[in-house]
């Protein structure tokens, strides 16, 4: 039997009969495809890749960028659902769809060339490449600007040095979006981005090891050494922080909505099991305590669901605005994290193994609390915008 | 080869239901709909037959109420070209009076093949296609198991309790199409976005008389907890007993 969402609220009925429609695609694809590996994926610490092809038949990847670069063309909510359902099944996939879509093909389609969006958008799309994003540094996390990657122009092009960590896609990517200042390194405004062909000669990536989280997704350690790149490798309309952080902003829109999709996993698996398990003559369900938690969830679960709403309709009128972005992945995310550890306890031992989803979510929503903007960064970024004081 | 799919929108088999007040008919309330399970094999079998063929035409058509154009929708956005909306308030019980809505629309249209699916998964009458094709005066193959089209010839295969029986039929024909023929696809975003482009032609749907209608619905009873006759080799003839003379399975 399927997944059927939770939707307490009747938010189904808010929705445009299309992005029901590509809700219950992507729903029905991860039941097909991803539910019957995932497991054994996140036990090996193995990426699902023979699901790439599948993914991009779909056109899950930059499903909201338009159709002339072999894109669907969806509104931003369509694509929010997409997220949703991805991170329902592991958030090591929505992951992947994540990085591809906002963080490799966003900046292209965005600061790109058109020869460069002619290039890479429609294998991108098409999963004949793969996208990793190259920002965050062994040193430099929540302070990108800090970041010493250098891009030194030569007479023929550029020469990238330095070393990015925790890259999703890192490995198994064709293709880096890679973050270098081009000036001094106090320099913040000459950030810019490049086009990296990972074959290029210099450039090479080892796998993270030892993660308890996200163990079924492509985390790396990207090392630049003398990467010769041409001319045309920058992207060209890209300039300072702000171009990065234009597309952490498309990333953590999808995580907002992601997190919405583990929670209410992680619910749905409680709520079936609270009202099957018999424990002194009785299903758990049937208890007070158990009937805590699970209002808990739902109503946590609920609330989560008319933010990212909202938050979609509003980037669909181009009226969004970063900090709203912050507060919904912040909200999120820490609330997924607190259902998935509910359902955990919920589940007893049960919880404990991998034929539950509950604990793999749990584990998954630890890292994503951290990535994409720690939780407490996107404290200091609401904090800032509703006092107009930084307390970076 | 120009093909029509009959589809019918019928309530989710995944849904838990209830029975309407009336003890008639099923409770509407919260209930999502979807394409019947066999309707989605048949439109496969368009899709695949006109990808192998060359290209064609798939008109998919929906006799029913307002929410059939969401999946005569769902159809456009798995492949077909076209929808027909055969509107009515309700669809009838009486297989009948549908297949006197729909054998009009069907008739002198060119259509090398007319799909349907085995049955629908509500009703199950399994009764509309074949009763279309004796309207149109066409050959009718029910639940097709198996299908290869070549010089406006057709084999079908249909499972038999026990045995495949292979028939050769001549086009236009109707086929109603079994499961496991060719599994269904999912409908691509690039699919669900070109579907609000295509056309849907509604017009109210000429039903027949209607002769049948449901007198009642009731719900199978609740099956009764088990029972411990014994325990060990020594419960089985206490056992064997009761399966014999009380549950008479032996």
């Amino acid at each position: 039997m399927g997944f059927a969402g939770v939707d307490f609220y009747q938010l189904e009925g808010a929705f445009s009969e299309e992005e029901r429609a590509v809700r219950d695609t992507v729903r029905a694809w991860v039941d097909e495809q991803l539910m019957p590996v995932i497991g054994d994926c996140y036990i090996e610490g193995r990426f699902p890749k023979q699901l790439i092809p599948g993914l991009a038949e779909l056109g899950v990847l930059g499903a909201n960028l338009p159709e002339q670069y072999g894109c669907a063309g969806l509104n931003n909510v369509a694509y929010g659902l997409i997220m949703q359902e991805l991170e329902r099944g592991d958030s090591g996939i929505r992951s992947f769809a994540s990085v591809q879509g906002a963080l490799v093909m966003y900046p292209i389609f965005a600061f790109g060339s058109d020869a460069q969006k002619a290039q890479w958008l429609p294998r991108l799309a098409g999963g004949q490449e793969i996208g990793c994003f190259g920002l965050t540094e062994p040193d430099y996390g929540s302070n990108p600007a800090g970041l010493i990657t250098t891009a030194k122009q030569t007479r023929d092009g550029w020469v990238l040095n330095g070393v990015k960590m925790w890259i999703t896609n890192g490995s198994q990517a064709s293709v880096a979006v890679i973050w270098a200042k081009t000036g001094a390194v106090d320099d913040v405004k000459s950030i810019r981005g490049f086009i990296v062909p990972t074959a290029t000669k210099g450039y090479s990536a080892r796998d993270q090891k030892g993660k308890l989280s996200l163990r079924a997704s492509d985390t790396s350690e990207i090392h630049l050494d003398n990467v010769e790149l041409p001319a045309d490798a920058v992207l060209p309309k890209s300039g300072g922080l702000k171009s990065p952080l234009s597309c952490l902003t498309q990333a953590r829109y999808g995580i907002a909505w992601g997190a919405v999709g583990a929670a209410m996993a992680c619910y749905d698996e409680a709520l079936g099991y609270a009202k099957q398990r018999v424990m002194f003559g009785r299903p758990i369900g049937g208890t007070q305590l158990q009937q805590a938690r699970l209002a808990d969830m739902l109503t946590e679960i609920t609330k989560a669901q008319c933010l990212t709403l909202q938050l979609g309709r509003l980037k669909d009128a181009g009226t969004v605005t970063p900090q709203q972005v912050s507060l919904a992945k912040r909200n999120n995310v820490s609330m997924a994290c607190d259902v998935a550890r509910e359902a955990r306890r919920l589940l007893g031992a049960n919880g404990i193994l991998v034929e539950y989803h509950s604990m793999r979510h749990l584990a998954n929503l630890e890292s994503v609390y951290t990535y994409e903007g720690t939780h407490d960064m996107h404290s200091l970024i609401l904090g800032e915008a509703v006092t107009g004081l930084s307390a970076f | 080869m120009k093909i029509a799919v009959c589809i019918k929108r019928v309530p989710d088999t995944e849904m838990r239901f209830a029975i309407a007040s009336d003890r008639k008919s099923i409770d509407s309330a919260g209930i999502k709909y979807d394409l019947s399970d066999f309707d989605g094999y048949a439109t496969e079998v368009a899709l695949r037959l006109n990808e192998q063929q060359g290209p064609g035409e798939i008109v998919a058509v929906s006799l029913g109420p307002e929410g059939t154009q969401e999946i005569l929708r769902k159809a456009l956005s798995l492949g077909a070209d076209r929808g027909v909306h055969l509107a009515a308030d309700a669809i009838p019980f009486d297989s009948l009076a549908i297949a006197r809505a729909l054998a009009p629309e069907l008739k002198d249209q060119g259509f090398d093949l007319i799909l349907f699916g085995r049955n629908a998964t509500d009703t199950g009458n399994a009764c509309v296609g074949p009763m279309t094709a004796e309207l149109l005066g066409l050959p009718c193959v029910t639940a097709v198991s198996f299908l290869e089209i070549k010089d406006r010839e057709g084999i079908a295969h249909r499972e038999l309790e026990g045995v495949t029986e292979t028939v050769r039929f001549p086009l236009p024909a109707v086929l109603s199409i079994d499961e496991g023929i060719a599994r269904p696809r999912l409908p691509s975003l690039k699919g669900i976005m070109a579907a609000k482009k295509k056309p849907i032609e509604t017009k109210p749907a000429q039903l027949g008389p209607v002769q049948l209608t449901v007198e009642s619905l009731e719900l199978p009873p609740e099956r009764t907890g088990g029972r411990i006759v014994g325990e060990g080799a020594a419960a089985v003839p206490e056992l064997v007993r009761l399966l014999r003379d009380e549950a008479k399975v032996l």
